[in-house]
């Protein structure tokens, strides 16, 4: 890994804040802080130019752990804070940590409209389906017919897709993780940081007091590899404890066959992260178990120019073409006249 | 000369006139030039535009019907004028809509080609007011404006649309005869608008000159008006409008400040215009954001205010309510940043393009928990600059967050502003720790004014975290401590309260004490002035004081209310600076409650004072 050389080395320990954790033993959210900080000395970044904004929940807590910048928000309105924080200052790395509930509930427009306008922020949308601050209430993730608190029956609603909304929004970094993969989600951490726009990451995260298991058929390793599909920029669709499944395209669909008996690699569907229209990406958002193997990985890796960029742009043309404003100049402008 | 079509000129003081006509007749547009055409000439001038939500209502129809009036004085004037004393009205429509604002025996020029069967029904005439009597206490003057605009333009051939659209100026020229405006003001204005449109620039000069030599030689007018020049303060003008005045007042701070701009706002109305001269200030370093909604443009002020810039937003009072539990974030977390509401008609949408002030209460009290803030408010348009600035200077010096109100009545309307030397205004002094200060930061360690440190993401050392749960005092823990929690709400309210020692005293027009004072706030200020003036003049003992700072209150506003025998608040709401006034000095404040959408007339205030004086 190479460092600039002016910076000292960070190590994870220079990102460990002097504050207890408080989140309860055994929840995700600790495996999720544990790779970002092997992340973050590695970016080549002073850590003092993080930022780390939150809204409401769990999650939320995530800044009072990095040892850097941090701004505990309000619910729902990371997004729209990080933004202000990045649209001032485009030389800060800036990160939202956030769950189902605050990003895709409460916040689900801000979320829409940062990705569209493809702000530079990395978003960490930790998915555990439930409500947890608040104990135990259904998110806009729960399955449908889901028994909690607040739906004794059942649930009526029909569950969000995080990463087709994020297609839909044209957000141009969208990968998926899961907590108990640590060695994946590192990788998905680094690829979400060298992205240039907004990086949008949904990262299964196992809730073990309200929702305990919600992502077993992924977690638990014996059965991992049938459940789960590790997505590889230009390589087939392949999966399987044996590596013997596969996605094909069928029509429109994507099917799941099995390789031999003249089913070939070829035959496969191949991932491709930077095609320029997002159908493969919203395809694979859309496969969940038990009938696909859930993708995890880089869904979409675009270039388009930030939010932050563009703004500072005109900024820098405007005072190229007008030159840097005059106060002066500025009452002047229209009709005056002179009263002596 | 030709003697025949020299008429006799009469000499006025003060007139106030009335642009009206159907929303797409470009009413507001001729009303703006007549302002600038008499400021420049130098009267003392006070707009009051009026228009519709709806962008086009039905042509001809009543509820599409804008107006824009305009005061202009060769004296010192603070209102658009209670009556009006000429109007033009472009049809049917916009007679009956403006006709009872019209003094007795003043002025209406209309369109006479525009009181057709038809015209009339849809104003719901049913018959000719022009023919029936029924204007017969005015002066009515019927000019065939359609037709004779038509006719000026004939040879053009830019189409018969095009030709129709240019009445507006047709009856702006001859407005400006009949008060001898200069239309050199307006030629220049259209020239550079349709630079790139000659032969549109050609017609509307075409139509206001034809306008003015129509007042001149027809045998309509016996006389025309000579208003003469007001003697206002030395110095170098222009017209400002109150929300232009709180942009480039924005951008005064943040250049005083030495730190660039960063605006956020959801377009609403009567706010947006500050957005959009906001945006064309690139070149000083401001950034713009039209945010996704109300709560974004707040959020991101915070965010933005976080990052080290000079912060705002702007809105009006449905859009406050929705950003107010981001504004206890700003509360929570001290942040500097300058919220302004262009306060409307209300509750919910209520009357969007209506002025009101019944947002003070939700400004000083409209948030969950104990959560003071400074609340300012503008007098004028032009006060809108200086306020402005205020905002900036006392969010960055104490830490928090400033609400400013105006309202539509002075966003919108306009008035001369003298220009300052931008060399001569106090700068705004901020500081920033810096690494040097690492070994004994504390985030929330607070100074001589109770402020906290503003410590920039990006210096070394002084990494902390902020955040609406409430903070271990100094340090900035998370805290559930409960003296701590009572430690933190009263310093929060202590250093709100302490802004009171950097605030101007109220000040007192008239004599500082006698039987009635008649306190105001924000846009009220001229008519309440001027009808507490007009009561002294004759003789009461009358004094009138205006408050620009609502929270706090100035040092001395319980003095001042103590040396009179009674106090008179009148408020464009239902009594909210009453509430207010009361609860803080016991004081059995009087009110008097309009809320109709339209500024106070002066003797509307003048006759509540005349009758507490029996």
């Amino acid at each position: 890994m190479h460092h600039d050389t002016s910076l000292p080395v960070l190590t994870a320990k220079d990102f460990t804040t002097d504050q207890d954790v408080r989140w309860c033993p055994g929840c995700g959210d600790y495996s999720i802080l544990a790779q970002m900080k092997k992340v973050l000395p590695t970016l080549g970044i002073p850590k003092e130019n993080f930022v780390f904004v939150s809204g409401i929940g769990c999650s939320s807590r995530f800044p009072y752990y990095v040892e850097t910048y941090g701004f505990h928000g309000i619910h729902g309105r990371a997004p729209a804070i990080a933004t202000g924080v990045k649209a001032a200052r485009p030389d800060l790395s800036v990160w939202v940590a956030t769950g189902d509930g605050d990003g895709l509930s409460i916040g689900g427009n801000h979320m829409i409209h940062t990705m569209r306008r493809n702000v530079d922020l990395k978003i960490l949308l930790f998915n555990n389906r439930i409500y947890g601050l608040t104990k135990g209430q259904y998110s806009p993730t729960s399955e449908l017919g889901k028994l909690t608190k607040s739906s004794p029956m059942g649930t009526v609603d029909n569950p969000i897709h995080p990463c087709s909304l994020a297609v839909g929004a044209e957000c141009t970094f969208i990968a998926r993780a899961l907590d108990a993969d640590v060695k994946h989600l590192e990788y998905v951490l680094q690829r979400a940081a060298a992205h240039k726009g907004t990086a949008f990451v949904e990262i299964y995260q196992n809730c073990n007091v309200f929702n305990d298991g919600a992502f077993d058929y992924a977690a638990v390793k014996d059965h991992r590899a049938e459940h789960v599909l590790y997505l590889e920029h230009g390589k087939p669709m392949i999966f399987g404890k044996n590596r013997d499944k596969g996605i094909r395209l069928n029509g429109l669909e994507p099917e799941v066959v099995t390789l031999g008996n003249g089913m070939t690699e070829d035959d496969l569907l191949f991932h491709d992260e930077s095609a320029s229209e997002p159908v493969l990406a919203l395809m694979l958002s859309r496969m969940t178990h038990p009938q696909f193997p859930e993708p995890l990985g880089i869904f979409r890796a675009v270039k388009r120019p930030t939010f932050d960029e563009l703004l500072d742009e005109q900024v820098k043309n405007a005072t190229k073409r007008l030159g840097r404003g005059r106060l002066a100049a500025m009452y002047d402008d229209g009709e005056t006249w002179e009263v002596s | 000369m030709d003697t025949l079509t020299k008429k006799s000129v009469q000499q006025l003081d003060e007139v106030a006139i009335r642009f009206c006509g159907d929303s797409g007749d470009g009413m507001q547009l001729v009303g703006t030039q007549f302002t600038n055409a008499s400021a420049i000439f130098g009267n003392d001038v006070s707009t009051l535009p009026d228009f519709p939500a709806e962008i086009r209502a039905p042509a001809g129809s009543l509820a599409g019907v804008s107006g824009f009036q305009i005061n202009f004085s060769s004296r010192d004037i603070h209102t658009p004028g209670d009556r009006v004393n000429a109007m033009i009205a472009m049809n049917p429509a916009a007679l009956r809509t403006n006709i009872k604002d019209v003094e007795v025996g003043g002025i209406v020029i209309v369109n006479d080609d525009a009181f057709s069967k038809s015209d009339l029904q849809k104003a719901g005439y049913e018959s000719n007011p022009l023919e029936d009597g029924s204007l017969s206490k005015y002066r009515v003057y019927r000019v065939p404006i359609t037709k004779l605009n038509n006719e000026a333009l004939k040879d053009l051939n830019i189409g018969a649309k095009a030709a129709g659209r240019c009445k507006n100026f047709y009856a702006l020229g001859l407005v400006a005869w009949l008060y001898s405006r200069p239309l050199e003001p307006t030629i220049k204005w259209i020239q550079d608008k349709f630079g790139k449109k000659p032969e549109i620039a050609e017609a509307n000069i075409r139509a206001l000159k034809a306008g003015y030599y129509y007042g001149e030689t027809a045998e309509l007018f016996p006389t025309s008006f000579r208003i003469p020049r007001a003697k206002l303060a030395p110095g170098r003008y222009r017209k400002l409008t109150g929300n232009e005045a709180v942009a480039l007042g924005l951008v005064t701070a943040a250049e005083l400040a030495g730190k660039p701009l960063f605006y956020a706002s959801y377009p609403i109305t009567p706010a947006s215009d500050i957005l959009h001269q906001l945006s064309m200030y690139k070149n000083f370093g401001v950034k713009t954001f039209q945010a996704e909604d109300e709560i974004a443009a707040m959020a991101s002020t915070l965010g933005a205010a976080f990052g080290g810039a000079i912060a705002a937003t702007g809105t009006s009072g449905p859009g406050l309510a929705l950003k107010m539990e981001a504004i206890g974030l700003g509360v929570m977390t001290e942040l500097p940043v300058v919220i302004v509401d262009v306060q409307r008609g209300g509750p919910s949408t209520g009357l969007p393009t209506k002025t009101e002030q019944a947002d003070l209460l939700q400004a000083v009290c409209g948030r969950n928990g104990e959560c003071p803030l400074c609340v300012l408010a503008a007098r004028s348009p032009a006060d809108c600059f200086d306020m402005a600035i205020w905002a900036v200077r006392i969010a960055t010096k104490y830490m928090v967050p400033v609400i400013l109100l105006t309202d539509g009545y002075i966003g919108n309307g306009a008035e001369p502003w003298v220009i300052p030397d931008p060399e001569k205004l106090p700068k705004i002094e901020i500081k920033h720790p810096t690494s040097a200060d690492a070994s004994s930061f504390l985030p929330y360690q607070r100074n001589e004014h109770l402020a906290r440190p503003w410590a920039l993401p990006g210096t070394p050392g002084l990494a902390h975290r902020i955040g609406g749960i409430e903070k271990e005092d100094g340090a900035g823990h998370i805290s559930y401590d409960p003296l701590n929690h009572q430690k933190m709400v009263d310093l929060r309210a202590k250093k709100v309260a302490g802004i009171v020692k950097d605030i101007p005293p109220l000040e007192v027009n008239g004599d500082p004490q006698g039987d009635l004072l008649v306190l105001g706030w924000g846009g009220t200020y001229g008519a309440l002035l001027s009808a507490a003036s007009r009561a002294r003049a004759e003789g009461h003992r009358v004094s009138s004081a205006h408050l620009q700072f609502l929270n706090p209150f100035p040092a001395n506003t319980g003095d001042v209310l103590s040396r009179f025998k009674k106090v008179l608040i009148p408020e464009l709401n239902g009594g909210q600076l009453r509430k207010l006034i009361r609860a803080e000095y016991l004081v059995d404040a009087i009110g008097l409650d309009k809320v109709q959408g339209k500024p106070f007339l002066i003797s509307e205030v003048y006759e509540k004072i005349i009758s507490l004086l029996k």
